[in-house]
């Protein structure tokens, strides 16, 4: 009897410890989209739609590892266990899949799987191609040609032509259930309403462009980022005003970046504000085209040591990162450049001097910017900031001010385009947390548009050498290696003028423990508790 | 009557056509792309127009025109392309929500403008006529947006006695009424009636200024009535006008306000039309838009027909 009990009560201690610990509390947060990220998998509202509702929800095959504020984030096993490419024919890629993963809805993850959700995208003519997912998707895996069940557990993926770069791109494809998707009448509006993925979290309420509630998913396959919350109340508040007042007045515990103006006043009653590094970049994207100003080096590293970062950094109240790079600095990709970005009038107006500029006889040139738009932060006042370095040395810049969406088209467009005004550049932010993001789509030959989004029409053989040897390069410490030779080539070459990089603010009451704000457009809600 | 009837409704035929294929037309003319909101931006020119396929923008403007309107006479507004959902149920959602608020909003610009109007025409030229005029120009020209936002940080940050935005604590769809939900229409429902209030204060004041001019009311003082009894018949005289001044403002109000239902982030039918404008989500915009013209078109024919039925000269028109 004794036995027997003591046995039980060590059973249900077990049981207790091996429960995730539960019971603390609700978070909600305040979004900057104007309504909820699409819940089905391939979320839309850019990186803020990943990491809310993608990241949350879902899982990859390869995933974002979110645990470290300390470094760049690196890709880490997702769904997929291992990976690896085929010795003798470098376009077939072999995926062992992690076992005994269950969707929310309890059917199994498996090979088939993978194949329905690549279908979900890539094949038109599928039951379950969707094509507001496939909208989002399909330009992220632009290397997949083909891919196939090999067991239950594997998969093979192959590429259009060799591309080490194919992790970082599956790292963006989100697995939905498909056996939801059968039960809930194949009918992805109704998936919508009722998602179904891996991920560490489930939609459990969902009122579109009102809010969506998101309970832990007890089941995840990786113990430790089993959710500590309760729930995740997210609430769509586009206004940056509106966010403000709802985090005092305790209508929410955390905003998504508060307004620079806002940000000591928000100090000052006691909220915390948290900034990290991340992969974006806020820089003016120069054209090539015949006949731009930008053809002369001397004139593109005038324009860079003309920029006063520590007077921009201070207008902006501290919330940015002076570039060093194309990259921020401490990142892993950004090697040893030797052209150094300083604040160095002098050696400005010498450079443009030689190139028979000087502020008597300025260089005269057009620049298109946008008043706000997705990762601009404060566009009208920095720009206005640069224009006015710029002049101090001999460059006259006007601005040619178009909407964002309509800049997003142009930028589509090329700089050789009508759309692009003849303007010789355009003050663009970019997403670069993969090697194709953050180096290829801008400078390849072969992605002018309308192939791709190389706007300057800019080519250099010695360039597209580069990008071959990442494709090619499976070795991740030399794909790194190369990686970190392109962005010096990128930094010696002065190829955009690289001015700053945004910390991603937001705010958070007190009552908000345990965040860890990683390197990363995206980010882990599963460590996150709340005080009482 | 009868042919009168039919006239009306037949009336609303053209106009309806009218305004479906203007704003159609509006949201082609207007810069920007609907694939914007669809496609993330790095997506190439080639994958936009693979995907302006998938949705049909790559066929000629009639014949997009015709199909729209063809399943809009069906009842069928299409579907949102930001969002996938039906857009007719979107905005049925919106309507009702702007319901509530834009109803609150006209008691309060009712109620305050007709008091405000009633005492400046009546002691006109008197510190009240002045006192209450300025309210009621203030009320015209206080940018809708700023007021929210001081109302916001008045009563929702500093005192803490009414919640800053949304429809509730659980969302337009748990929509209840109770105080916890309640609570959240005071300040957009005020914010909302300010414009209304100052017109009809304007309005009710002239119109008292001139019933007050007219030969009855020496009459009814010579017979002996006081004050009392004199403003009972101006309220009297005055109340239809200003009623049909506050129908129009009510019609005005269904229509939301982008700013004020941004800034309390008020699920209606301005926070939906913001977000279609932004999202560039055409189907969503033209359908928000037709439903929106609709309900005018419609208060306009149930007017008519109210008027006809009051007065016989009109349907003989």
């Amino acid at each position: 009897m004794l036995r027997t009990a003591l046995a039980l009560s060590l059973a249900a201690g077990v049981a207790l410890l091996a429960q995730p610990a539960l019971a603390q509390g609700t978070l909600r947060i305040a979004m900057t989209a104007s309504d909820i990220p699409l819940t089905t998998g391939q979320t839309d509202q850019g990186g803020e739609g990943m990491r809310f509702m993608g990241y949350t929800v879902y899982d990859a095959l390869i995933n974002w590892d979110l645990s470290s504020a300390d470094k760049p984030s690196d890709l880490k096993p997702g769904l997929a266990t291992a990976w690896a490419v085929d010795a003798s024919d470098k376009t077939k890629w072999t995926f062992t899949l992690r076992e005994g993963v269950k969707f929310h809805d309890g059917s199994e993850f498996s090979a088939e799987a993978v194949v329905w959700n690549l279908d979900k995208l890539l094949k038109n003519d599928s039951p379950q191609f969707d094509q507001r997912q496939a909208a989002q998707g399909r330009s992220r895996i632009p290397a997949v040609a083909a891919y196939k069940v090999i067991d239950k557990y594997k998969v093979e993926i192959t590429t259009k032509s060799p591309d080490a770069t194919l992790p970082y791109q599956l790292a963006w494809i989100m697995m939905s259930s498909p056996a939801q998707w059968e039960k809930v009448g194949k009918n992805w509006e109704a998936f919508a309403r009722t998602p179904s993925g891996t991920g560490p979290w489930q939609l459990t309420a969902f009122q579109p462009r009102e809010r969506a509630e998101l309970s832990p998913f007890k089941d995840y396959w990786d113990k430790a980022r089993v959710p500590k919350l309760d729930k995740l109340v997210l609430l769509p508040l586009p206004e940056p005003n509106a966010r403000a007042a709802a985090l005092r007045s305790g209508q929410v515990d955390w905003i998504e970046a508060p307004a620079p103006d806002l940000v000591e006043s928000l100090k000052g009653a006691g909220y915390k504000i948290v900034t990290n590094a991340y992969p974006h970049n806020w820089t003016w994207h120069l054209s090539r085209v015949e006949g731009s100003p930008w053809n002369d080096i001397r004139v593109r590293k005038a324009a860079n040591l003309a920029i006063d970062r520590a007077g921009l950094k201070e207008l902006l109240g501290g919330m940015m990162i002076p570039a060093e790079g194309f990259y921020p600095p401490g990142h892993q990709w950004f090697g040893k450049p030797s052209f150094k970005l300083s604040y160095d009038p002098a050696a400005a107006k010498k450079l443009l001097a030689e190139a028979g500029y000087s502020p008597a006889k300025p260089l005269q040139t057009r620049i298109l910017i946008s008043p706000s738009g997705s990762g601009q932060m404060q566009p009208l006042p920095m720009n206005e900031f640069v224009q006015q370095n710029l002049a101090e040395v001999g460059i006259k810049v006007d601005f040619e001010v178009v909407e964002w969406n309509t800049l997003i088209n142009i930028w589509r467009a090329g700089a050789n385009h009508d759309s692009s005004r003849k303007a010789t550049g355009m003050n663009y932010t970019y997403f670069i947390q993969d090697p194709f993001t953050g180096f290829i789509r801008h400078l390849q030959c072969d992605l002018k548009p309308p192939a791709g989004t190389n706007w300057g029409i800019y080519c250099d053989p010695e360039m597209d050498k580069l990008f071959d040897q990442i494709r090619t390069t499976f070795d991740p410490v030399e794909q790194t290696k190369i990686l970190q030779k392109t962005h010096e080539k990128y930094v010696d070459d002065a190829l955009f003028l690289m001015v700053t990089h945004d910390v991603n603010p937001r705010a958070l009451s007190a009552k908000v423990k345990g965040f860890v704000q990683a390197q990363n457009w995206f980010q882990d809600f599963s460590p996150i508790s709340m005080d009482k | 009557m009868l042919t009168y009837l039919a006239k009306r409704i037949l009336y609303v035929l053209p106009v309806a056509l009218g305004v479906s294929l203007f704003c159609f037309l509006l949201v082609h003319i207007a810069p920007g792309d609907p694939l914007t909101s669809v496609l993330p931006p790095d997506a190439s020119q080639q994958m936009q127009e693979e995907i302006r396929k998938l949705y049909g923008f790559d066929r000629p403007l009639p014949v997009q025109f015709g199909l729209w309107l063809w399943k809009a006479v069906q009842g069928d507004l299409g579907t949102s392309i930001a969002t996938g959902r039906p857009v007719a149920a979107e905005v049925w959602r919106a309507v009702g929500n702007t319901l509530l608020i834009a109803c609150l909003a006209t008691v309060i610009g009712f109620v305050l403008g007709c008091f405000f109007g009633f005492v400046a025409g009546y002691f006109r030229g008197s510190f009240l006529d002045k006192f209450a005029s300025m309210l009621a120009v203030l009320g015209v020209s206080v940018p809708h947006y700023w007021l929210g936002m001081v109302l916001v940080i008045v009563f929702s940050v500093q005192l803490g006695w009414l919640p800053p935005g949304g429809a509730g604590p659980g969302g337009s769809a748990s929509w209840k009424w109770d105080w916890e939900h309640v609570s959240h229409m005071i300040l957009p429902a005020i914010t909302m009636s300010v414009i209304p209030m100052g017109i009809i204060s304007r309005t009710v004041r002239a119109l008292v200024a001139d019933i007050l001019n007219q030969e009855f009311v020496p009459a009814l003082r010579a017979k002996g009535l006081m004050d009392f009894g004199v403003f009972r018949h101006v309220v009297k005289n005055a109340a239809p006008t200003a009623l049909a001044v506050m129908g129009l403002q009510l019609g005005y109000l269904l229509g939301g306000s982008i700013l004020i239902e941004t800034v309390f982030s008020w699920p209606g039918t301005g926070f939906l039309l913001g977000n279609a404008i932004f999202q560039r989500d055409l189907p969503l915009l033209q359908g928000t838009i037709l439903v929106l013209a609709m309900f005018f078109v419609g208060l306009n024919v149930l007017v008519d027909i109210v008027q006809g039925l009051l007065d016989p000269r009109v349907r003989r028109r």
